[in-house]
């Protein structure tokens, strides 16, 4: 088997090859960057919080449409933003903080969510929901996660600013402007978009995993937002293309070979980034008087 | 005549229903540079907070004069040192109220957080990780930030904790500058040597105002020492304040027979002990 034909051909013979790597390249795209922005602002497990938030909307919209993509996403949006509003309010108005509002709300979900699945349904349905089928992606399907994509990117590039204000000093952003609440709505919104656009592709779980990873292993190289983002960017892109060429040609399930693939590069970053395991442990040869 | 930077009316800060600051009445002037000393607990902080709108009036309230820009340097500040920004991007949030969310900086708002740079010491840091900065460090690149802000009001809290020498000399010429640019200054401190020689002002607070004026008649020995021994604790059988009509009217009928018109940089005393209304008077200061 040459280099061709391993890499490349499995992308060029088959269409639903070609439309699970656009798909997945394109959240690449958009849910990195927000990863890195849950991991800097200390909401990393808050993602996978939202993604079991969401299961119920999905539930709801398969229990009355079927396997369709379109209910299932609206419901998904509904649940998930109910939850990140509710959290975020909680942890505004009151003493509480973010995560235990976020706990809460994302457990009484996930219970309306299992019950509703049990209502009717196979768990055979339960596991496509959970785990999604990257392989499956229809045209309208490509159309969701391109728009996805766009919105956040143009929300990440407005919002940068008060985003990058609102994780460095907070009370700094509330003495001089009002934004910082709107702000922290406005991503978890985006948040929320991600992982229902994800979820199509690699089920409400594992969209967590591109969001997460890429950002996690990126922390490692880097010590600028700018240059995180646009590594996770990348990082993701290249767990998504191997993932599908390590499922195409092992026969395994693609969705948890991207993921895997991630965690590949996560471990590697852990341990030989320049900012990592053996960088810290390592003492310099030598250093400089001041 | 005084033009006012800042009035409070009757205004009352505290948290949980307890007062922490109580009843403060007066006027900051545009201009002024104003110390505010207290033991701890006395509601220096609080106040600050208080004017920046960090936390909402239990009573009354405090006006801004209309435009008033303010910065505020708090004293324990909520900057995430892990965060991966540099010197410079923390200065340049200064540039917030200039830029907005979506304005571009231009050369001469980098000029301007280079200038902050040198003006506070941190020349050359411009790309040092903030984690890789002493707390003294760190305290000058808030300066800085404050410098960039370029705002008629300045609040510092306790902006001289864990400073060395040098470093609270260097930052005590910016204050200067300040003043001598018109702006309004207001800074939480607890050397009475530093407030006697460079703050003109001075609010000497123990929950209520004991005196507020000229620093000299401020800080009096008998005013210094009432509110050295004020009550820090909360009580909770403290009794409620009826201070809008019972016995917070008289000293409001002093202030309204002499207060309009002229400075009320009176330090009328409202000695608001648990006990109720016993309020014995501060020696006086009056304004020139």
């Amino acid at each position: 088997m040459t280099m061709f034909e391993f890499l490349i051909a499995p992308f060029t013979e088959f269409g639903f090859m070609q439309r699970a790597l656009a798909g997945s390249l394109l959240l690449s795209l958009s849910c990195c960057p927000v990863g890195v922005f849950l991991m800097l602002r200390r909401m990393s497990l808050a993602g996978d919080a939202m993604a079991h938030a969401i299961l119920p909307g999905a539930a709801a919209g398969f229990l009355l449409y079927g396997l369709e993509l379109v209910p299932m996403t609206i419901g998904g949006l509904i649940a998930g933003l109910t939850v990140a509003l509710s959290a975020g309010a909680v942890s505004r108005f009151t003493l509480q903080r973010e995560d235990a509002s976020m706990a809460a709300f994302y457990l009484i979900s996930l219970a309306a969510g299992v019950l509703l699945v049990s209502l009717r349904g196979s768990s055979v349905d339960l596991m496509h929901v959970l785990f999604g089928s990257v392989l499956a992606l229809d045209n309208s399907a490509l159309t969701l996660i391109g728009s996805i994509c766009v919105v956040t990117l143009i929300l990440l590039t407005v919002f940068w600013r008060a985003l990058v204000a609102e994780c460095l000093d907070p009370l700094f952003l509330r003495s001089v402007s009002r934004l910082g609440a709107p702000v922290h709505f406005v991503f978890l919104g985006v948040v929320v978009l991600n992982l229902v656009g994800g979820f199509q592709a690699l089920g409400t779980l594992l969209s967590v995993g591109l969001m997460m990873l890429p950002a996690a292993g990126a922390r490692f190289w880097t010590s600028r937002v700018e240059t995180m983002a646009l590594l996770s960017v990348a990082i993701g892109m290249v767990s998504c293309a191997a993932g599908l060429l390590v499922s195409y040609h092992a026969a395994l399930p693609s969705g948890p070979a991207i993921i895997f693939a991630a965690g590949a590069i996560y471990l590697f970053s852990v341990i030989f980034g320049t900012r990592g395991a053996i960088a810290a442990r390592v003492r310099p040869s030598r250093h400089r008087t001041a | 005549m005084s033009d006012p930077c800042l009035t409070f009316n009757n205004l009352t800060l505290g948290y949980d229903r307890h007062a922490a600051v109580h009843h403060l009445e007066g006027v900051v002037d545009k201009g002024s540079l104003t110390a505010i000393y207290g033991a701890n607990g006395s509601g220096k902080s609080t106040l600050l907070k208080g004017i920046v709108g960090l936390i909402k009036p239990m009573a009354g309230d405090c006006k801004r004069s209309p435009g008033t820009r303010i910065a505020y340097l708090p004293q324990l500040s909520e900057i995430d040192r892990a965060f991966p920004a540099r010197v410079v991007d923390i200065v340049s949030l200064g540039l917030w109220p200039r830029l907005g969310l979506l304005g571009r900086q231009t050369a001469e708002d980098r000029k301007a957080v280079a200038d902050a740079l040198v003006a506070v010491g941190l020349a050359g840091f411009e790309k040092r990780p903030l984690d890789t900065l002493s707390g003294g460090q760190m305290q000058r690149a808030l300066f800085a930030r404050v410098l960039v802000q370029n705002a008629d009001l300045i609040l510092l809290d306790e902006p001289f904790n864990a400073i060395d020498a040098r470093t609270v000399r260097d930052l005590l010429v910016i204050i200067s500058r300040w003043h001598a640019e018109g702006r309004t200054v207001m800074a939480v401190l607890h050397d009475l040597e530093l407030v006697r020689l460079h703050f003109p002002e001075t609010l000497l607070l123990a929950r209520a105002p004991v005196a507020w004026g000229q620093t000299k008649d401020v800080l009096t020995p008998a005013n210094l020492e009432y509110s050295r021994h004020f009550d820090e604790a909360w009580h909770d059988d403290a009794p409620w304040c009826e201070g809008d009509d019972a016995h917070h009217g008289s000293i409001h009928g002093h202030e309204h027979e002499h207060g309009h018109g002229h400075d009320h940089h009176d330090g009328h005393a409202h000695r608001d002990s648990k006990h109720g209304s016993a309020s014995a008077k501060a020696p006086q200061t009056e304004d020139a």
